[in-house]
């Protein structure tokens, strides 16, 4: 405890120094800008700024505050254009749509994000208290997943998303099994065979999330406004004032908590980033407290439990890259490069060696969180009047930035033909009466199941009883019955006592 | 060549600021990493973009072209862009057995040309710190005994670099690598964890990216796969050669550019690399990036690269990997 005192005490004597304090800042606002850019996302923002701020010669302190605050910005801004456009501005925010744009759609856009912002700030900070008092623990049990424990994780969480089936059930299964074959598709690890390449050099290494969630979701949103525009449906939104109220946080606080516990576990475990957080945190959520059924039609909660989880996640990545030096995510991965460039050797030798960095980073993720909801709360009246652009220069707007940030990424002309494929066959399922979550949530977690069911057999030679080999495994195989059985549970028990009274009226009745 | 560097730099500069001294002019010079960032191909560029500042008039931008695990760029340079004399693309030698293996699609090592090298990384053997194996041989007397008694891994996939590791010290224990029992993980950090979360025993990887491990005493490495012994924070490990077993795994990387790059082009390039190889800085780039230096340029790395080639291709048949 003393120990995370004094590092604390001189990572805020680094973090405060007026120009690491200034890089905050401007890596806090350029990061909500690059997360708000649809395809553009934490991974690139810290890639493209990363040489330009090793050739400007900061210090390793400053630069790592500056690539940090861009990290989690943009974890804040990919709700913006989640919620005005419902077009994922990164491949966290992908849940944040399902309650945030029907929230925008009845005129309280504002008030979105607002109260995202505030669940954003809560999830990032607590994984941030809990990263500086116990980031060596967490980070030995985070390694200690294996492959078999990650297939129960995957259990558990198809469980608690097994609550999203809308309205037809058959459509839905499909929905997740068309998200399974596109994860099949490249080279396959466990034998090095291309799968549904069909000889196209450009998939060998299967299509990257960032490119289905752009095509999927936004790109079969722009078909779907410009079809309203055409046929005249398209109604105009009002100026939206509103703003967070005291009775969202109340109605939201437990939400908030229980998501952000979520996020920054899975944050922590290499290999499952926000994305699979902000999901499992959404899906648990709609199982616990979606009792009324609201969830998918601009619940606030369904709003605060993906922002809070994805928030946290970002944080909990930072566990196992501080205290081990290995990445729990893409971003973190080129920061522990950043690391590298400028000879640190990340890992538990670099709190003794370069406390200052190490603490340095630590602080200035406190003060980062405090300046992005600073920063967005007075910009929410802004980005909420963007809904006021008339669409016809709206809808064309969004489709420029969407193929300019898928081919900033990868630079490769074949991208740009796979959104525009993608987005019709997402209007297409739209049309059908498809919901396109479950096709991205069967995508990322198919992908994780199959490689890890893989990995653990290989491990045991082909024996199955592997995937109940150990106690993590068996508590989040309980966890999952748990989180199916409870609701149903509940249910009958309400209809019980309903029925109860209603006998007990009949009872008096002469 | 001094004197072609110099009119070639008159000719560029007619009209221009007059060169820094000694600096070749190309035109906007690129580099293409193919993969995403913060991989070993973006590391690969980023020697050449600091490596070669002070000896190019125009900064080397980097570009980052995923996809197919270079299969991309590869096409893309053998089709569309094979007379870009302004970019170089980044390549090793798990590139190399992409094309031996036929996952580069139609075009070969003979459709491109060989530019120059970044420098070397050599295979290493590691193992978790409290590991029942202290030395190679007993890990090999394993392999020999009952193959499928070990579980390995790595970040690669089943044929690539990592697992041809696993493959080729099974060869030299006798075993088949058929009955090599590897798990195949989503990159190096991944299957890191895994070693240290005891999923895994053995951990085939690479000698540059256990350097920030080895202070913190979580791993040891057994065996290095390199040719020779290694100097510097590596002297202390023996080579799988010492041990008496012929396993060498040597990791190449370079650049290379199109098959139609103009000849004057293309020793544009070669006079830049030339010039940088021959600096300390170069050397000091190189070893920030947990590069060993391996300098090759021009012809002798086209030479080099074909041998390379034939050897890999001979190693493929032998793991079973192509007919």
């Amino acid at each position: 405890m003393e120990t995370v005192l004094s590092g604390l005490a001189t990572g805020f004597g680094v973090a405060l120094d007026p120009f690491n304090l200034f890089l905050v800042l401007v890596g806090c606002f350029a990061g909500t800008l690059i997360g708000a850019l649809p395809g553009l996302g934490p991974i690139n923002g810290v890639a493209i700024l990363l040489p330009i701020a090793y050739s400007l010669g900061f210090g390793p302190e400053s630069a790592l505050i500056l690539l940090a605050g861009i990290y989690y910005g943009a974890e804040y801004g990919g709700r913006i254009s989640s919620i005005l456009l419902n077009v994922p501005g990164d491949a966290g925010a992908v849940m944040t749509t399902l309650d945030g744009n029907p929230m925008a759609r009845s005129g309280n856009a504002g008030r979105a994000l607002s109260l995202s912002a505030v669940a954003s700030f809560v999830g990032g900070t607590f994984a941030v208290i809990l990263l500086s008092l116990f980031a060596p623990i967490l980070a030995a049990f985070a390694v200690t997943f294996s492959p078999a424990d990650y297939v129960a994780l995957m259990v558990f969480a198809f469980a608690s998303l097994a609550s999203l089936v809308g309205k037809s059930t058959v459509k839905t299964l499909l929905g997740a099994l068309i998200g399974l074959m596109l994860a099949t598709i490249g080279i396959d690890a466990n034998t090095g065979i291309p799968r549904y390449t069909f000889g196209v050099p450009d998939i060998l290494a299967g299509i990257d999330f960032l490119i289905v969630v752009v095509g999927l979701f936004g790109m079969a949103e722009l078909l779907t406004l410009v079809e309203q525009q055409v046929s005249g449906q398209l109604k105009s939104l009002p100026v939206d004032k509103s703003f967070v109220r005291w009775a969202d946080l109340a109605r939201t606080k437990w939400t908030i908590a229980r998501s952000s516990m979520i996020g920054f576990f899975i944050g922590i475990l290499p290999g499952t980033g926000a994305s699979v957080a902000s999901a499992v945190a959404y899906g648990t959520e709609k199982r616990i407290s979606d009792t009324e059924g609201t969830f998918g039609t601009g619940d606030v909660r369904g709003l605060a439990a993906p922002e809070a989880a994805n928030n946290a996640a970002a944080g909990g990545a930072m566990v196992p890259m501080l205290t081990l030096g290995i990445p729990g995510s893409g971003t973190t991965a080129i920061l522990l490069g950043a690391l590298l460039m400028f000879n640190i050797q990340p890992g538990p030798m670099m709190f003794s060696q370069r406390p200052e960095v190490a603490w340095g980073l630590i602080a200035s993720m406190y003060i980062g969180n405090v300046a992005l909801l600073v920063i967005n709360l007075p910009l929410v009246g802004l980005f909420a009047r963007m809904l006021t652009i008339p669409q016809k220069y709206l809808t064309p707007m969004i489709a420029i930035l969407a193929f300019i940030g898928i081919y900033t990424i990868v630079g490769n002309p074949f991208d740009l033909l796979m959104i525009t494929g993608l987005g019709v066959f997402g209007w297409f399922l739209r049309k059908m009466d498809f919901s396109l979550a479950p096709v991205i949530l069967g995508f990322v977690l198919g992908a994780l199941f199959e490689n890890n069911l893989r990995r653990a057999l290989s491990i045991s030679g082909g024996d199955w009883w592997i995937l109940v080999g150990n106690y993590k495994s068996i508590v989040l195989y309980l966890l999952a019955i748990l989180v199916v059985a409870l609701p149903i549970y509940l249910g009958r028990r309400a209809r019980r006592m309903e029925g109860d009274a209603v006998s007990a009226e009949d009872a008096h009745r002469p | 060549m001094l004197l072609s560097r110099i009119s070639a730099a008159t000719i560029v500069a007619a009209g221009l600021a007059i060169p820094a001294f000694a600096q070749v002019m190309i035109d906007k010079p690129e580099c293409v990493a193919p993969a995403n960032p913060g991989g070993g191909f973006d590391l690969t560029c980023r020697i050449a973009q600091t490596g070669l500042e002070p000896h190019i008039a125009d900064p080397v931008q980097v570009t980052f072209m995923p996809g197919g695990i270079g299969a991309v760029a590869f096409n893309l340079f053998n089709t569309t862009r094979t007379d870009d004399g302004s970019a170089i693309v980044a390549f090793s030698t798990g590139s190399l057995l992409n094309i031996v293996t036929g996952k580069y699609g139609e075009f070969t090592e003979k459709d491109v040309r060989w530019l120059a090298t970044a420098g070397a990384d050599f295979g290493a053997v590691v193992v978790r710190a409290d590991s029942k194996y202290e030395s190679l041989s007993q890990l090999m007397d394993d392999f020999s005994a009952d193959p499928g008694s070990v579980v390995l891994g790595a970040g690669g996939s089943v044929g690539s670099q990592d697992w041809m590791k696993g493959a080729l010290l099974l060869k030299a224990a006798g075993a088949s690598p058929m009955d090599m029992r590897y798990v195949a993980f989503d990159g190096g950090g991944d299957a890191i964890a895994a070693l240290l979360g005891g999923s895994i025993e053995i951990y085939t990887g690479d000698v540059g990216e256990m350097v920030p491990h080895l202070e913190s005493g979580q791993m040891r490495i057994l065996a290095v796969l390199s040719p020779e012994r290694l100097d510097g924070a590596f002297a202390e490990f023996p080579t799988a050669k010492e041990e008496g077993y012929d396993v060498e795994w040597t990791i190449l990387r370079g650049f290379y550019m199109g098959g139609d790059v103009s000849d004057e082009d293309y020793q544009k390039w070669v006079d830049a690399f030339q010039a940088a190889y021959a600096t300390e800085e170069f050397a000091a780039v190189q070893k920030e990036r947990g590069l060993l230096p391996l300098d090759m340029a021009g012809a002798e790395l086209q030479a080099s690269i074909e041998q390379r080639v034939q050897n890999l291709r001979e190693i493929a048949k032998e793991a079973g990997l192509i007919q």
